[in-house]
């Protein structure tokens, strides 16, 4: 049984993101970032669930996270995504983009970088600059991509005051959220429903590709990619459909799930355990998705082949498409949806379930009923 | 109209002087603005500088307390619990004549009959306990508080929210519950030990003493112990007196007897209430007996202590410090005077308590009238003066609410608006809505109102309609907050309200010049009229740039197309650049002239159409066969002949000397191409 542990926290979740551990360490996540949303004064906050002695006196209960520090974040906290252990960036309904760096000696948070119009309009006619929100950012260490209401992608540097390359009117839609695909190849998605792959090595302001889900035209809310095999792409839609691209090939979806009721905010791969998949709605759901129901039949596949490793390389050499199941359970277009399974992880239904984050076994969402949960057991 | 119930306050706003001024106010939910006009004082106002501030009141400012936030959010979540109960049950009256009626997965106690019953206490245990949880905190606070004003503030803050739960846990025994005769008495008395909690303190301050018998509040403890009716702790307390003074050891043991002996009410006990009764007063003639017989003459405290266990007045009264209040007195006396009181008589023995404890000194708070009225069993009456006392709905709406789900409540009708229930529900949820409003003027936030939407959802009269009339009041300050009002709305089919929202959104992208996005919500409102609106901008930008912009959004807009003749314009003249482009000019050709004959394209883009067709007609090979030619010139000449000819001095003779050429370039090219054509056609024919 899983367990979950609730907080109420005052204060509407937009966002929740783990810290990353430290590569090669055997650490398990303990300390989370969150990001509100709606209300006067919005928040970046820190978050331990680690059992500190100190902090803990205060009669929390046991595996109750624990507020570690936050600081003020003019307007919404749009998107929240590590940089490294000690820098977070945080995206603004005002536009601005913001480094926040955590000072783990006296547990205070301070901004270390700020672009405040990274994302604006410019209205017809008159030159002054209003302010359009940043919907959505990812860091790949030094790099930042923000994308905004304003249909603008910027790639921001670190060490860099200005923005090292901005695209301006790359979309005529808003732009709702954008991940890294390969180094220099980003993903966007969209509120027309297309799904633009843009590489940053090209000039002007054309995507180097873009797929669409047919004719409806549903927005896309979220986008993850596989973190083993980057050609596969997983988005939610407002509709609260879940689909599987393939980028390679095709500029259809290879699947569609029908998922959640309502708008799907986040999709996440599990980054150690692909075969799992994450899924939150604003209907108030919290769905795990696990692809690897199958892997015994697998196993006795390859006994039969007696010599298994051969027979490994051997089919994706040469029958790749035939044995796509093996590779990636996401793609296989078998009508047998049934192998995956889902399990709905939040004991009730409650308000808008606004962001997810896994990492290991642990799991944190927040919502607008101003609750955080977090489990540590995810796979028990 | 119904008499005031009480004097109404003054509120003194400052920097306003009453009585020279006159004040103008304005309505607002839950809130009222007022400020100073010189209306009618003409003469007098032109020398004296006003007061150059619009204030806003508000009564309950409660909202902004961090901690009650979690108080709204948890509630809530208990709020759509116990609505969906009734659903459930609704439900299953319908579902009960199938076979696969066995779906409720919890099991009813021991104690009682139904689900319903037992899932209603448990819903007032879990309000209770949110209560009881935010008071806590509320308490920490107090502690922690770094200046003594927000100390104050929390402290007072921690006494309202003690009172909730006290009237609250009242009402659950009376009302929900229904005890009894015989555990009605028991569950008072865990309401009173619940409720009077220094004792456990004392108790663990005194047995922590090395000396427990000698400690000075030894006395009052046990007196404390005697009047919760904590006997056995009691008896254990005298046993430690009794160690040590072997003069009184004796007595103790008499008495701790008497303790023991004491009949009382198990929960699992078979036994009847008559059976209690008589036991109850054998044991009453004993502790009498002694009293008389002078047992205890020796020890004036534990002579006091049997006068307690005989429920004698006076006795009691002597400890009112130690009762701290009157129900406390009246619990105690029920105790030990009438055990097995029944509902019905507990507001003679509650008044009669009041009046004693009182004793004529001071007059009751407005805490005792509403103990007093739900002893009465008057549910109406605790909840007005609830309303009256309390600052906030929160309390009185969700009490309201859960009593209304006990079928308690269904006689009242209000002489305004709905019953009861709903109208305190509105007002609660109106509440939400209006949370943080005042900086909203120069801001977003109003961070509450999602709470509010599912009150109003279950307020079956005029919850839509306060719904429709808030939900448009949001600021909507991003497209994703702007998403969830939509999805509010969409899920309640309020499709005006959809389409204003869009509309704004539409709008509002504009005049941000981001002519995709106002496409994408004028489609998505299905309003026609917007989405010509953008398509002429579209068209506009066009003919000015000779390039469309948004091209991503104009290629993919399939059957959405439809909404409105110049979008379908839009995308099929969008189509048609897209041909010659791939050039295929055949497609090309008769997508274009479709465009004119079908009446799609506007009178005034024809000139641009034809003007399109120029390249076609020039091309080498023969695009336009002779009867698409012939449309082609009438399309031309009915265009010629619809314009104005007027003379008229300056560029605008120019244009139209230019628009000639034009005019005169077409029939020559169009001539041209008829005569190629006609010769092909004939050729092919004859081949």
């Amino acid at each position: 049984m899983e367990e979950i542990y609730a907080k109420f926290v005052s204060q509407k979740i937009s966002k929740t993101r783990w810290r990353p551990v430290p590569p090669g360490s055997l650490q398990t996540a303990e300390t989370f970032a969150t990001g509100s949303w709606d209300n006067e004064e919005n928040y970046v906050s820190l978050w331990s669930i680690g059992d500190l002695g100190n902090v803990d006196s205060d009669g929390g209960f046991e595996g109750e996270h624990q507020l570690l520090c936050d600081i003020k974040h003019h307007g919404d906290v749009m998107d929240l995504q590590f940089f490294d252990q000690e820098r977070i960036v945080a995206a603004s309904s005002t536009g601005c983009v913001t480094v926040f760096l955590h000072h783990p000696n006296n547990q205070t948070l301070s901004v270390s970088q700020q672009w405040p119009t990274a994302h604006y309009h410019t209205g017809p006619g008159s030159p002054s600059r209003s302010s359009a929100p940043c919907t959505g950012v990812v860091c790949d260490n030094p790099e930042i991509v923000t994308v905004g209401e304003d249909g603008r992608i910027n790639l921001f540097r670190a060490d860099h005051k200005e923005a090292v390359r901005t695209i301006d009117n790359a979309d005529s839609s808003t732009l709702h959220a954008v991940t890294f695909l390969r180094t220099p190849e980003i993903l966007t998605v969209n509120s027309i429903g297309q799904l633009k792959i843009w590489d940053f090595r090209k000039q002007g302001n054309e995507p180097s590709q873009i797929l669409s889900l047919t004719g409806d035209r549903v927005p896309l809310h979220c986008v993850d990619r596989h973190p083993n095999q980057q050609h596969v792409v997983a988005t939610g839609g407002q509709d609260g459909m879940l689909s599987i691209w393939d980028v390679r090939q095709g500029t259809m979806p290879v699947s569609l799930l029908k998922a959640h009721e309502a708008e799907m905010w986040e999709v996440h791969f599990h980054p150690s355990n692909p075969d799992h998949l994450f899924t939150c709605s604003e209907d108030g759901s919290l769905w795990h998705w696990d692809a690897s129901t199958d892997v015994p039949e697998k196993s006795s596949l390859f006994n039969q082949g007696g010599r298994s490793s051969t027979f490994l390389s051997h089919s994706i050499s040469n029958q790749a498409n035939v044995h796509q199941s093996l590779i990636s359970s996401w793609l296989s277009t078998d009508p047998a949806k049934d192998r995956i399974e889902i399990t709905s992880l939040l004991p009730s239904r409650t308000l808008s379930v606004n962001s997810l984050d896994v990492l290991g076994p642990c799991l944190v969402c927040g919502t607008d009923a101003e609750a955080i949960y977090v489990t540590r057991q995810l796979f028990s | 109209m119904e008499e005031l119930d009480g004097e109404p306050t003054v509120t003194l706003i400052p920097g306003v002087n009453s009585k020279k001024k006159q004040m103008c106010f304005d309505w607002g939910p839950g809130e009222m603005l007022v400020c100073e006009t010189s209306f009618n004082k003409k003469e007098k106002s032109e020398t004296v500088p006003g007061c150059p501030f619009i204030y806003i009141i508000r009564k309950d400012i409660d909202v902004y307390s961090q901690i009650l936030r979690k108080l709204f959010n948890e509630s809530h979540g208990i709020f759509v619990g116990l609505q969906r109960i009734e659903e459930e049950l609704t439900g299953k009256s319908r579902k009960a004549q199938l076979p696969c009626f066995l779906s409720l997965q919890d099991a009813p106690c021991s104690c009682c009959m139904s689900f319903h019953f037992c899932r209603l206490v448990r819903v007032s245990k879990n309000y209770r306990s949110v209560i009881r949880a935010c008071m806590e905190e509320m308490h920490q606070a107090a502690i922690a508080a770094k200046d003594p004003a927000s100390g104050r503030q929390f402290s007072s803050q921690v006494s309202i929210l003690s009172a909730m739960e006290l009237i609250w846990n009242l009402c659950e025994i009376l009302f929900i519950e229904v005890a009894p005769a015989g555990p009605l008495l028991l569950h008072l008395l865990d309401w009173v030990r619940l409720h009077v909690c220094e004792v456990d303190s004392l108790l663990a301050d005194v047995l922590g003493s090395e000396n427990p018998s000698k400690h000075e509040s030894f006395w009052n403890l046990v007196t404390i112990l005697v009047l919760q009716g904590r006997l056995d702790e009691a008896r254990q307390m005298l046993s430690k007196e009794a160690d040590v003074s072997p003069t009184s050891a004796g007595m103790c043991r008499i008495l701790g007897d008497l303790m023991r002996t004491m009949p009382v009410l198990s929960p699992g006990n078979t036994q009847t209430l008559t059976e209690l009764e008589l036991k109850w007063q054998h044991w009453h003639e004993e502790c009498e007996r002694h009293l008389q017989d002078g047992t205890f003459a020796s020890s004036p405290h534990l002579e006091s202590l049997c006068k307690i266990m005989l429920g004698d007045e006076a006795a009691l009264l002597e400890q009112k410090e130690l009762l701290n209040n009157w129900y406390h007195f009246l619990v105690t006396r029920l105790l030990y005077s009438h055990p097995t009181v029944k509902p019905i008589d507990l507001h003679f023995y509650a008044q009669s308590s009041l009046d004693l404890f009182l004793g004529g000194e001071s007059s009751p708070e407005p805490l005792d009238n509403i103990l007093m009225a739900a002893f009465e069993f008057d549910i109406h009456q605790v909840i007005k003066e609830c309303s009256i006392a309390l600052s906030n709905w929160w309390f009185v709406a969700h009490l309201t609410d859960l009593l209304d789900h006990c079928k308690l409540l269904q006689s009242h009708n209000l002489y305004f608006g709905s019953n009861m229930r709903e109208f305190l529900l509105l007002e609660y949820a109106s509440g939400l809505f209006a949370h943080h409003r005042p900086s909203c003027l120069s801001s977003d936030c109003c961070s509450l109102w999602q709470l509010g939407v599912d009150y109003f959802d279950y307020c079956p009269e005029l919850g839509r309609v306060s719904l429709e009339l808030h939900i448009e009041r949001i600021p909507l300050s991003t497209e994703q907050k702007a998403l969830k009002v939509l999805r509010i709305c969409e899920q309640r089919q309020m499709t005006e309200q959809v389409r204003s929202i869009c509309k704004i959104l539409a709008m509002k992208a504009v005049r941000n010049n981001r002519l995709g996005s106002a496409l994408s919500w004028s489609i998505r409102a299905k309003d026609a009229a917007f989405a010509t609106l953008v398509s002429d901008r579209f068209l506009r930008d066009y003919c000015e740039r000779g390039c469309f912009s948004d091209l991503d959004l104009i290629d993919n807009l399939g059957p959405a197309m439809m909404l409105s003749d110049r979008l379908t314009f839009l995308g099929k003249y969008r189509e048609f650049h897209r041909f010659y482009g791939e050039k295929r000019f055949f497609d090309a050709a008769s997508l274009l002239l479709s465009l004119m004959t079908s009446q799609i394209a506007p009178r005034c883009f024809w000139v641009t159409l034809l003007t399109d067709a120029l390249p076609l007609l020039e091309q080498k090979q023969v695009i336009f066969t002779t009867e698409q030619t012939y449309e082609l010139m009438r399309c031309l000449e009915d265009l010629a002949s619809g314009r104005p000819v007027r003379g008229e001095p300056g560029a605008q003779r120019l244009q139209e000397d230019i628009e000639n050429t034009k005019l005169e370039m077409l029939r020559l090219a169009l001539a041209r191409n008829l005569a190629r054509a006609i010769i092909k056609e004939g050729s092919l024919e004859g081949s």
